[in-house]
């Protein structure tokens, strides 16, 4: 494992910068997750670090040497694709081995069967090791594309949405299993995605991406509670934060210069309305189960909302609604503290 | 009482399972009808082989391959009969028809031309054209479109057009009737064909495994090795038996170009003809022993090239 550091990188596909001086070190053993929308320049980052594309500008460095212009095969990395993961006309056996084989390492036969054998063990894909890749289910193949991966100690582990085409639930159970997998191991890992859930149960930090810049880095909590623009609170939180003007909804009073408000679930207090209190109207609710949606309006403005499952609003429902430590943002998205009991963000999150 | 079954509305029933494997065996058959006659006919005598109406039991007979590995001589009876009583085979065959054997024919030779000249040639065809296809799918080639059109541009004509200049550009150069010289006029023909139909089968391989395995500590010509080849290996086998075919059976350069060390099979059949009557049994024979070579190298890749015919068709 090592220190692996970016430094003003810059990608340009023709004319399109993909990544723009980019900035970034991943301490050695920590789990950085990049999050961004499609087309953000996050896989074009890991795709910079694990060599297969070259940085028109800045330099990056693994365990202290330079390795901007080194061939994929000299860096030491693995790389998890987020799709077409394994080698199809390999058995799961041998695409575990496929990097031991490599003429860069050349592990023998025993200990590859070692190795693999505790690899797959750890991922409970044992029983499927001699099975051709394309016989193996979804789940099972994104097991052993993580698993190739595992089998080496490299510098860093680059993944690329590993988990977006799997179902829910076997999502939640890797996304565990990655997270213990890599505390055990101590691993370095850069992880890309665009799943909020993801980066806040795994990342020691989160990298927010937008159009090839690096937004804001900071702990997921730091990145929750206190997100630099508009464009950080928009990526967390579920239902996604309602952004509204500043002044619609009873408040504790706005910083000077903010012009909106957003609103997380947390930050709204709702109340059947008794006579002429009523600033809102319940649009509709959408039952989850475990929770309800609850769509109100207010003005010309749409809000989404958690409410208890338990609780009797109804579609059509006069409702109150008013604002706690919600976060402001003034003309250009940009977040300015709130006046008075600012929120100070906890570090280490 | 009819009893209903619960059935897949897109799954064929028994009935039309019937139906359409009656038609695809009659179909199969009707084709097969000339092979079968030109197989028949190169164990028929000489006389049974024109009999009106056509024979189709016959007394089984070697005659026909005899005369094709043969060349013999007319004699007169009185020679013959000085001669010590012939070896059961080929000799008494071709007593009977007071002839004797004179040698061998050239049909080995050309046989073994045909076989060098139509497989090295596939083979050059198949090799330039899968590190071709590989160099224009995977890097920016500058003028990729141009260049490919220029290489399909190749196939605008039939190739005889060129026969000419050809002809007197290999006689100056010394490769008229080598078998160097033909090998390199078929790869010519071929690696356009090669080169668009690898072109197809390498895009669709996705260049994440390579990226995977130079990841994994391979070199590019190592991941090429490794990775893609085993997985165009579908398109390599159809490539190579469209090659094969076109080598094999080509007829116009070969009458052109070879008239005696590198001439192939397709030249040297009707040839077989003029020798002496027209001797059908000994044409079919060799046009038997011509088609076993594809047929057996169809059969050997018939596991790629049903999926090679329908690529595009099946997804993986």
């Amino acid at each position: 494992m090592a220190e692996v550091v970016l430094s003003g990188v810059t990608k340009r596909f023709k004319t399109v910068a993909a990544v723009e001086s980019l900035d970034l070190t991943v301490h050695d053993g920590e789990f950085i997750v990049l999050l961004g929308p499609t087309g953000a320049g996050k896989t074009t980052t890991l795709r910079l670090v694990g060599g297969l594309e070259r940085p028109d500008e800045g330099s990056i460095t693994i365990g202290g040497h330079d390795v901007t212009h080194a061939a994929p095969a000299a860096r030491d990395v693995a790389f998890v694709f987020q799709q077409y993961s394994l080698y199809p006309h390999l058995s799961a056996y041998d695409n575990l081995a496929f990097p031991l084989r490599s003429p860069a390492r050349r592990v023998p036969e025993d200990e590859i069967r070692k190795r693999v054998g505790e690899i797959a063990e750890m991922l409970r894909i044992s029983a499927k090791l001699q099975n051709r890749a394309t016989q193996l289910s979804g789940g099972e193949m994104q097991r052993v594309a993580i698993g190739r991966a595992l089998v080496r100690r490299p510098s860093i582990y680059l993944m690329d949405e590993p988990l977006s085409s799997l179902d829910a639930k076997l999502r939640s159970d890797l996304r565990l299993e990655l997270k213990r997998i890599q505390q055990d191991l101590g691993a370095t890992i850069l992880y890309v995605t665009h799943d909020q859930t993801e980066a806040m149960t795994m990342a020691v930090r989160i990298g927010v991406i937008e159009s090839g810049r690096m937004i804001q880095l900071g702990t997921p909590r730091e990145i929750y509670t206190a997100p630099a623009s508009v464009y950080v609170a928009t990526r967390l939180g579920q239902p996604a934060i309602n952004l509204l003007p500043v002044g619609l909804l009873p408040d504790g009073g706005a910083p000077t210069g903010g012009k909106t408000v957003g609103a997380r679930t947390e930050n709204l207090r709702i109340a059947k309305a008794a006579n002429g209190s009523a600033n809102a109207t319940v649009d509709w609710i959408e039952h989850l189960g475990d929770q309800n949606h609850l769509h109100v309006t207010v003005g010309d403005h749409k809000l989404v909302t958690l409410a208890d499952p338990e609780s009797d609003l109804a579609k059509g429902d006069r409702v109150s609604l008013s604002l706690v430590d919600p976060l402001y943002f003034d003309a250009s998205g940009k977040r300015i503290a709130a006046s008075g009991k600012a929120r100070i963000p906890q570090g280490n999150g | 009482m009819s009893k209903t079954t619960a059935h897949s509305v897109v799954a064929p029933t028994p009935t039309a399972r019937r139906v359409s494997g009656a038609i695809v065996i009659l179909y199969a058959l009707i084709t097969m009808i000339p092979l079968a006659w030109i197989v028949m006919t190169s164990f028929k005598t000489p006389p049974d082989s024109i009999a009106y109406p056509p024979k189709v039991l016959f007394e089984p007979s070697l005659e026909g391959y005899c005369n094709l590995f043969t060349t013999r001589s007319r004699q007169t009876p009185e020679y013959l009969e000085s001669l010590p009583a012939p070896e059961p085979g080929c000799d008494a065959i071709v007593r009977s028809r007071n002839m004797v054997i004179a040698g061998p024919s050239n049909v080995i030779p050309r046989f073994t031309n045909s076989i060098i000249i139509a497989f090295g040639s596939t083979f050059l065809a198949v090799f330039l054209g899968t590190i071709t296809a590989y160099a224009f799918s995977r890097f920016k080639v500058p003028f990729a479109d141009d260049i490919l059109f220029f290489i399909l541009s190749t196939r605008f004509m039939p190739p005889i057009a060129v026969a000419i200049p050809i002809f007197l550009m290999y006689r100056a150069i010394g490769l008229s009737d080598t078998h160097l010289g033909m090998i390199l006029l078929y790869t010519a023909v071929n690696v356009s064909l090669a080169v668009w139909l690898l072109k197809g089968f390498i895009d669709e391989i996705p260049r994440e495994y390579e990226e995977a395995a130079m990841i994994d500590g391979y070199s590019r010509l190592h991941a090429f090795v490794k990775v893609v080849l085993p997985q165009a290996a579908t398109g390599i086998a159809a490539t190579a038996i469209f090659c094969l075919i076109f080598a094999w059976n080509e007829y116009a350069f070969a009458v052109l170009l070879t008239s005696g060390t590198a001439q192939t099979m397709p030249p040297f059949i009707p040839f077989i003809i003029g020798e002496g009557g027209q001797d059908w049994p000994a044409v079919a024979a060799a046009t038997t022993l011509f088609l076993i070579p594809i047929f057996v190298f169809t059969i050997l890749l018939r596991k790629h090239l049903l999926r090679g015919i329908t690529f595009g068709a099946v997804r993986k």
